[in-house]
């Protein structure tokens, strides 16, 4: 792609990856472990789309940097500070609200960010986006309907959802800062800029929270960042010893 | 606990165009949003429906099994309500 380098354009699709991947991760804690059997099988479904969309992303990032990296050695094989997802998805699940709001928080974003990546100029990411799309449009209904049904519901749900809010609020910005690599091939048409996505997200939160009878606020001016540039919470690498467990004890596996 | 506040739903999956919607099972959902949630996430995961209805359990009203020798032994012995004393023309084919 022209005035493109594909080191930045690896580097913006490993970031997109890195979140699926992670969030995939945390959502699939709760397998067996979920309040009902309905949500032990929606939660894995959605962290089961995740990681469908983190693999197609990471082969690709593999292609584009060409060094041979697939996608199990992206995934697996990196150490913490390459790794560049959102502090917010890596965030321990904390109880349902937590992990539902932060679900509805990621995913209103992502559609809105595969909205337009649908026109990408680069035809291999739109195709993700398309397929991804469908997909995410599901994840956003599903958990604003918990959202609203947490927050519009008893005392102690309405009140576990406002503590979830007060907690993510400041993990929220970070989704829209634009990565290493994502100017360039921004103005060539190839990814999108998160930063335009800002006002239109918060519209569809605050439409949310007040079906929720949850107090609006903004959710865009948090500082907690770092994740975009290799710099994670304690979590993190926890998180990552259980994921990588496998291919460090028995280097090269597959099944 | 939680399952005596969330009512039990019966999910029926229309598995193709033309085909009538078929009871698959049941799930338990806080309402009718949730509930569609529910059954597509239970009983959809591998293609099996173009078409989900959920009803409310408690909205159905049943037969009682102890019914059963005046509603449906009668018709035991009306053999002529079966269509087999028909000669099929071979032309017809399938019927």
């Amino acid at each position: 792609m022209a005035g493109v380098d594909n080191n930045q354009l690896f580097s913006a699709v490993l970031a997109i990856a890195d979140d699926h991947l992670v969030l995939a991760h945390r959502l699939s804690e709760w397998c067996g472990h979920a309040p009902m059997l309905e949500e032990d099988l929606a939660l894995p479904n959605i962290a089961l789309d995740l990681l469908g969309q983190a693999r197609v992303l990471y082969t690709y990032a593999g292609e584009l940097e060409g060094k041979g990296r697939d996608e199990d050695q992206l995934a697996y094989l990196r150490l913490e500070k390459e790794y560049k997802n959102l502090l917010l998805v890596e965030r321990e699940n904390g109880d349902f609200a937590h992990t539902v709001l932060r679900l509805f928080l990621f995913a209103s974003f992502m559609e809105l960010y595969w909205q337009e990546m649908v026109t990408s100029k680069d035809a291999t990411l739109a195709a993700v986006a398309a397929k991804a799309l469908k997909e995410t449009r599901y994840h956003v209904r599903h958990s604003a309907e918990w959202v609203i049904r947490l927050g519009d519901g008893t005392d102690e749900s309405a009140e576990r959802m406002a503590d979830a809010v007060e907690e993510l609020t400041p993990y929220c910005a970070e989704m829209f800062d634009a990565g290493v690599g994502v100017y360039p091939a921004v103005s060539e048409g190839i990814l999108v800029d998160p930063s335009k996505l800002a006002e239109p997200w918060q519209a569809v939160v605050s439409r949310v929270f007040k079906e929720a009878m949850l107090q609006d606020v903004s959710m865009l001016d948090g500082h907690q960042r770092g994740g975009r540039k290799g710099e994670h919470s304690e979590a993190m690498g926890f998180l990552l010893a259980d994921l990588q467990y496998m291919q460090r004890v028995y280097p090269d596996m597959v099944w | 606990m939680a399952k005596n506040e969330i009512p039990l739903w019966e999910v029926f999956i229309r598995p193709r165009n033309g085909l009538s919607h078929k009871h698959c099972g049941s799930l338990h959902a806080a309402d009718e949003v949730m509930a569609l949630q529910a059954a597509r996430d239970v009983y959809t995961r591998r293609g099996e429906g173009q078409s989900i209805w959920v009803v409310r359990s408690s909205d159905i009203i049943a037969s009682d099994p102890q019914d059963k020798e005046e509603l449906f032994e009668p018709t035991a012995d009306k053999i002529y309500r079966h269509p087999t004393f028909y000669k099929i023309p071979d032309d017809v084919g399938h019927m």
